[in-house]
């Protein structure tokens, strides 16, 4: 018998054995915005949204999709693509950098993709993490993103993308940039079907991911506070030479600028996901 | 014969891409095209100094072109943003590139910049927004066009203009995800480290054509483009030429799909085997 009877690098669908969830340490956070002290499980159950001025925590990629999926139920694809130095940069301080992200967040790459329910509806699913590099793109995340435009394709399903970025990753260099030709080229054939893409931008999501899929959603939502733009703060300000005005490149900054479609709290986020659907499934069939 | 050259450093290559002499998108249009005709403006909110556009003809072909413009001076630079465009620029192009397909002219686009300007304007007016709408659709446009790197490849503010059939690159142009100076301050929390950066991020042609995103490094003369202007535009307009006579004898449908393939294969991982036996759950309900 041939070893690839045994073994298959095509996509396939894995069942996902649930992580334990991660409880941060201690029984309280302390709001970062209004500094109210949290308790923990009250914070879980409220979706890690703070109860008194509704400041969003950022989410791990895991916590957000067991938020927004039916029945906690989902089928991770392409958890085997890993990541390799590939230039190779600099003496292997890449490879350290994924060694410790990998054990930091418990993922082998920054984005997590696969294919579940919400509200009743099948969805190809893709959530960033931002604790792994920033969340940001590179040859996997670009590969994964890649692959999920092509199921969508091919199923005729809608793809939900949820990022949390901070762009292109250096490490890999031009391979990294040249994801955002890749993911869109995917996108560009996507769209040519009538798929449905909805884009999710949580916080942050700028750079390289924003100049490219992210920002070309069919429907582009916000959570609320989320800092969204291309260029990072600190480099415009540097650049311009002057302070930045209070809530510049907030969520509801672009929303007033015309680059998303709505702000929507994290607590409604699956139900109007699942109504927009719910439209784009009643569509023409001829 | 020619003689040994001593090899330049990636680093020395960043300083010859950003030489103050060096042959600017102007300097090619001037040369290299007849009867240009430069357009202006979005349709949508302004003209961008930073990226010119226009239609013209080169060797009897009639061209749209497109392209990053430093300025040769501190004026130019600062009435041109030091080549950096926002949004309108993008937006620019894309209409350019539209319009090229309607009238079926090649695009030929050139690329020399720092990056996209991150400034106040550029985000209330979705920089990001103009960028990732022209990599996506430039793999809709249904003409030819080509990429020629001729100075500064600076990130997504590059790749905005950037996608194409053939990319063609100097031989001491850099094209990078990040600048130097930007990856030195966030790795080594020091801009002075950029050399190292520039070694680093392999951003020079030779490590570009190694990882197949170009297709093709022009020759420069010794020292750099600076130092023979006229030859390097002589070489430019060889390498156009023949670049060009091979998109444009295709036919669309696999012009396109070449486009697409060419990027669909980039990227550098592990697909780690997994074994096939045991529960195989949600077969994907409409697939066959
Ligand atoms: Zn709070």
């Amino acid at each position: 018998m041939h070893i690839s009877d045994w073994f298959s690098r095509k996509p396939k669908y894995a069942v996902l054995k649930p992580e334990k969830k991660e409880i941060p340490e201690g029984l309280w956070t302390r709001c970062p915005k209004c500094l109210e002290i949290l308790y923990n499980k009250e914070l879980e159950r409220n979706l890690k949204v703070c109860s008194k001025c509704g400041y969003h925590f950022k989410l791990g990629a895991w916590e957000r999709i067991y938020q927004i999926v039916d029945d906690k139920e989902f089928y991770e694809l392409d958890g085997n693509l890993e990541s390799v130095d590939a230039l190779p940069f600099n003496d292997g301080i890449y490879l350290d950098k994924l060694r410790e992200s990998k054990e930091g967040t418990g993922l082998n790459e920054a984005i997590v993709t696969g294919r579940g329910k919400i509200e009743g509806f099948d969805v190809f699913l893709g959530v960033f993490d931002f604790g792994f590099i920033g969340g940001s793109m590179a040859s996997v995340v670009g590969e994964k993103v890649t692959r999920l435009f092509e199921y969508g394709t091919r199923d005729g399903l809608p793809v939900i993308i949820v990022t949390a970025t901070g762009g292109a990753r250096m490490y890999e260099g031009m391979l990294s940039l040249m994801q955002m030709a890749k993911t869109n080229a995917a996108l560009s054939r996507y769209r040519k079907k009538g798929g449905l893409f909805i884009s999710v931008l949580s916080d942050p999501s700028t750079a390289g991911v924003m100049a490219s899929f992210a920002s070309q959603g069919d429907v582009i939502i916000a959570e609320p506070g989320a800092l969204i733009g291309f260029a990072g703060p600190r480099v415009i300000e540097q650049t311009i030479k002057q302070k930045l005005p209070e809530g510049f490149q907030s969520s509801e900054f672009v929303f007033q600028h015309g680059m998303v479609d709505m702000i929507v709290e994290r607590s409604k986020l699956k139900s109007t996901i699942g109504r927009i659907i719910r439209i784009w499934n009643k569509r023409l069939k001829n | 014969m020619e003689q040994e050259v001593k090899e330049l450093t990636p680093w020395e290559k960043v300083q010859i891409s950003r030489h103050p002499q060096r042959p600017l998108t102007i300097d090619y249009i001037e040369n290299l095209f007849e009867d240009f005709v430069e357009l202006h403006g979005d349709r949508l909110y302004g003209d961008d100094p930073a990226l010119i556009g226009g239609i013209g003809i080169f060797r009897d072909q009639g061209v749209v072109i497109i392209g990053h413009n430093k300025g040769k001076n501190v004026k130019e630079n600062v009435s041109r943003n030091f080549g950096m465009p926002h949004p309108e620029g993008y937006r620019k192009a894309l209409r350019l590139m539209r319009l090229a397909e309607r009238w079926h002219l090649p695009v030929i686009s050139f690329i020399d910049t720092p990056g996209a300007y991150p400034g106040i304007g550029a985000e209330e007016r979705g920089q990001a927004e103009a960028i990732g709408r022209n990599i996506l659709e430039a793999f809709e446009i249904r003409t030819p066009i080509l990429v020629v790197v001729i100075g500064e490849g600076g990130s997504g503010g590059a790749l905005g203009i950037g996608v194409g059939d053939r990319i063609l690159m100097l031989e001491n142009a850099i094209y990078s995800v990040i600048s130097p100076e930007g990856c030195a301050a966030i790795i080594w929390k020091d801009s002075k480290q950029a050399e190292r950066a520039a070694s680093a991020l392999k951003l020079t042609a030779q490590d570009l054509l190694r990882f197949n995103i170009i297709d093709e490094i022009i020759p420069e003369p010794p020292g750099g483009a600076h130092n023979d202007i006229n030859a390097t535009i002589k070489a430019v307009e060889e390498s156009i030429a023949r670049n060009l006579e091979m998109i444009c004898s295709k036919d669309l449908d696999s012009l396109l799909e070449e486009r697409y393939q060419k990027v669909r294969r980039i990227g550098i991982f592990e697909e780690k085997l997994v074994p096939k036996a045991g529960v195989e759950p949600a077969r994907s309900p409409s697939s066959t």
